[in-house]
């Protein structure tokens, strides 16, 4: 008998919609916050900071620098990456940390895959909660960036789903390499990952800094693509060249949701 | 008496998990603060040496930023331990509890931990001034003073927050600690800018973050400027270690005495 | 063991179902058939097998040889269909210790797709049942271990399931909380519940199964009712002695002699099986055997275990 056969029979009810099933952890991780919405609300204040100390405090030791031929001010020019490095650190931070410890230590997976969901729903739901926690930093961090006077062009609003991505992208990734993790001691490595990519991706200071092979290096690095594709909107330099950082994080999305998936069910379905 | 000779053993197995686990700890507390020396003071430092900024530090770039990155490194590697490393000992994975079925006391787990975050970060800003002397970022032979600067302030940091995460059920307030306590001061404590840059009316605030004294101090050794200045900011910081030691005691205490 | 037609009503079945993790056979081909309606117990020692086999019933877990079937489904590609008919219990409580009491109930039955308006009524009914009403809106890190139990319980049954699988359901419970539980499960089957629970205990299996196997080292080693079993495998009534010393113990075994149908030798014991405790008794007074200790009880499941594989199930 098929389960269609059942439904009809209504011996059982109807499955939930395997393409929105994810949607059930991401409730639950929203339910989970609700209580904890302060900690949340800080998360605006910690890319506003750096904004005040590097772009404001650091801007003024620096003065201008030169990005697509002209003369920009620092704070415009490492608001623009700070904005990319935000969605990234939160992506990756907040989501492999609490994914480690609900999957090594709480056990919350081996509860839900009791449940109808799957594996991918697992990895969909924590990617897709992750990009609402995003989106929320990101926006309060372009207003700030916009009140500071420190946005070029309207096509900064095009900006926010960027940092969608990127953060779509990171934590994706951040989800795969977080089944690899063991122990705590392992967070070493994702600082060892993320750590060189917050500091060298044009994030502080421009690629002309560097020697040409090394800046060639750092063109095909993952947080280099969304520095530049953030610097160019929030700055208007807009071109279709952009279409490429944008196929590399979406292709970052998806090698890490499939292989995020395909360890958790190794994992827990042994 | 509550710390007890066996603070000794507190400290050797504290020691033996770092020696097994050095890689990670070496990359937090010395490679982690060597690549933002090279982004800040080299790659930044190219643009703010140009001298085109309306502020001015007054030195090399370099020169300033290294004893700040130095400073505030023994902060942020130990930040973290002390509050998770804290919460997975008592609660996660128990090891304190283990601990205390053996003579060691409470105090002793406690000073154990406070004592060999002072030695790690000793150790790491033995390694960060090498480096950082390698490029050129220390210009005098008071520099070692700076080791006590990052020594004193990693025992500051272990002995409040570990004090503080002890007490906690769970770890949902840290990312708070880190986010309003922390990061704030890793950022505006002359790390970076000098304070002088800060609007006045802030600027007084600085006084009461023991990383800008931790800052001058390392800032006075590698640049040569010891004065009587720099005695007091030692002195602050012994103050507030001192000042927070009987309240960790107290809270390991409590949460480890079954 | 379920040779012959199939039962209509089998809402779970299994024919030389396999697991193994690498090498090692966990599960090594058994076969069993669960009815609509009945409770069905697995026993056995540490490692049988108990919570590799359930683990495939609920679809946690694929199996690696054999058939199984659950609710006529397959569970190899009708998973998220069958878990939303069943209810797991976990060896191991897996509660959400983000989240409180509560909203344990609600974020587990919207797993299900179920709506909050059912979920609602039901985590009120599943509260009183799990005797938690006052707790509420606590988080779950601080409840007892019992508490916990109780929870997991509980939120087991959120999606009305029509087939709740315990896995060790009592253990680390007080014998008070564990004859409540076993009230509930008797509770849950008058409704036409199907339940299937592992257990090392004998009064447990004794008390709820109507039918149960026993497994070891991964097989199946018998099957039956529990009467059924004690029938077939040891007499009404044991008799258990013990000795001051071993020796004793030795000699005392080789005077019994007739005196029993037959006699286990334990490292702290002897147990004498026998359809008349009274003769028995004369019997070993004749001999002059004098142990230390002489208990005479019913014979139970432990002693069919312990006649099917040669071990005590404490072992
Ligand atoms: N994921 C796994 N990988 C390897 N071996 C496993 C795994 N899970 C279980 N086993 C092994 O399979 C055997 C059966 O284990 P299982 O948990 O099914 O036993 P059980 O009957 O439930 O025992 P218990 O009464 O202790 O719960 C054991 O020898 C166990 O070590
Ligand atoms: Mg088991």
């Amino acid at each position: 008998m098929s389960v269609q056969d059942l439904v009809d029979h209504g011996r059982i009810a109807p499955p939930l919609d395997p393409r929105k099933r994810f949607l059930r952890l991401t409730e639950r991780n929203v339910v989970g916050y609700v209580r904890a919405w302060p900690i949340l609300l800080t998360g605006v204040v910690e890319p506003f900071l750096y904004l005040l100390s590097i772009g404001i405090g650091v801007g003024a030791l620096v003065g201008d620098v030169t990005y697509a031929g002209r003369q920009v001010p620092y704070e415009t020019f490492v608001a623009s990456g700070m904005l990319a490095t935000a969605a990234m650190n939160g992506a990756v931070f907040d989501t492999t940390f609490n994914f480690f410890i609900r999957l090594r230590y709480a056990k919350l997976y081996d509860a839900i895959l009791a449940t109808p969901l799957e594996p991918r729903d697992v990895a969909l739901g924590e990617v897709t909660w992750a990009l609402m926690r995003g989106t929320f930093y990101s926006a309060a961090f372009l207003v700030t960036m916009a009140l500071f006077g420190l946005t070029e062009s309207w096509w900064a609003v095009a900006a926010l789903p960027a940092t969608v991505l990127i953060g779509a992208a990171f934590a994706s990734i951040g989800l795969a390499g977080a089944t690899y993790l063991r122990s705590f001691l392992d967070f070493d490595f994702v600082n060892l990952a993320i750590t060189p990519m917050f500091l060298f991706s044009a994030t502080f200071f421009p690629l002309s800094q560097y020697p040409d092979a090394l800046a060639t290096v750092i063109r095909f690095t993952p947080l280099y693509q969304g520095v530049a594709l953030c610097r160019a909107l929030t700055t208007g330099e807009v071109g279709v060249g952009l279409l490429v950082h944008v196929a590399y994080l979406l292709a970052m999305v998806a090698v890490g949701v499939a292989v995020a998936s395909r360890r958790i069910d190794g994992l827990l379905r042994s | 008496m509550r710390m007890t000779q066996s603070v000794w053993r507190a400290l050797e197995r504290e020691l033996l998990v770092f020696v097994r686990t050095w890689r990670g700890s070496a990359f937090t507390a010395v490679v982690q603060p060597v690549l933002f020396l090279l982004a800040m003071g080299i790659g930044l430092g190219g643009l703010i040496d140009d001298g085109a900024g309306s502020a001015s530090v007054r030195l090399d770039y370099l020169d300033f930023v290294a004893p700040g990155l130095l400073a505030a490194s023994a902060l942020l590697a130990v930040a973290g331990e002390a509050l998770w490393g804290v919460m997975g000992g008592v609660k996660w994975m128990g090891q304190f509890k283990g601990m205390v079925a053996t003579p060691m006391t409470p105090g002793d787990v406690y000073g154990g931990l406070v004592l060999s975050a002072g030695v790690r970060a000793g150790a790491a800003a033995i390694a960060f001034l090498v480096v950082a002397a390698v490029l050129g970022g220390v210009s005098s032979l008071w520099a070692p003073l700076a080791i006590v600067a990052a020594v004193l302030l990693a025992i500051v940091t272990m002995s409040a927050l570990s004090a503080y995460a002890v007490r906690k059920e769970d770890d949902r307030t840290f990312p708070l600690i880190m986010r309003l306590g922390v990061i704030p001061m890793f950022l505006f404590s002359g790390t970076f800018f000098p304070v002088e840059q800060l609007p006045e009316v802030v600027q007084p605030i600085a006084v009461l973050s023991p990383l800008w004294h931790g800052v001058e101090v390392a800032r006075d050794a590698t640049t040569g400027t010891v004065d009587g200045w720099t005695l007091l900011h030692v002195g602050v910081l012994v103050a507030i270690a001192a000042a927070a030691l009987p309240f960790g005691v107290r809270g390991f205490e409590r949460r480890l005495t079954p | 063991m379920v040779d012959g037609p199939l039962h209509p009503d089998a809402l779970v079945r299994a024919r030389g179902l396999t697991k193994a993790f690498g090498d090692f056979v966990a599960v090594d081909g058994v076969d069993f058939e669960v009815r609509r309606g009945e409770v069905f117990g697995f026993l056995g020692p540490n490692g049988a097998g108990k919570t590799s086999t359930m683990r495939m019933i609920s679809c946690v877990s694929p199996s690696t040889g054999g058939e199984l079937s659950v609710l006529h489904l397959d569970p190899r590609t009708d998973g998220p269909a069958i878990r939303s008919r069943i209810g797991v219990v976990p060896q191991e409580d897996n509660l959400d210790t983000e989240l409180s009491v509560w909203d344990n109930f609600i974020v587990y039955g919207r797993y299900f797709g179920l709506p909050r308006r059912v979920l609602r009524e039901r985590a009120q009914e599943l509260l009183e049942f799990a005797r938690l009403t006052d707790r509420r809106d606590d988080r779950v890190d601080p409840l007892s271990g019992g508490m916990k139990r109780r929870l997991t319980i509980a939120r087991a049954l959120i999606n009305d399931p029509d087939l709740v699988l315990l896995d060790e359901p009592t253990t680390g419970l007080d014998p008070q909380a564990r004859h409540l539980l076993w009230d509930r499960l008797y509770g849950l089957k008058r409704r036409g519940v199907t339940l299937i629970i592992t257990t090392h205990y004998m009064d447990e299996a004794e008390q709820l199964c109507d039918r149960l196997v026993v497994m070891d080292q991964g097989r199946i080693v018998d099957e039956g009712s529990p009467r059924e079993l004690i029938h077939r495998h040891v007499t009404p009534e044991v008799i258990e002695l013990r000795f001051a010393e071993p020796a004793e113990q030795e000699a005392a075994l080789s005077s019994a002699g007739e005196a029993a149908e037959r006699i286990e030798v334990l490292a702290d014991r002897l147990l004498l099986y026998t359809r008349d405790a009274e003769a028995t008794h004369r019997a070993l007074a004749e001999r002059s055997i004098e142990p230390l200790t002489e208990l005479t009880r019913r014979a139970s499941l432990e002693d069919v275990f312990l006649a099917l594989t040669g071990r005590t199930l404490e072992e």
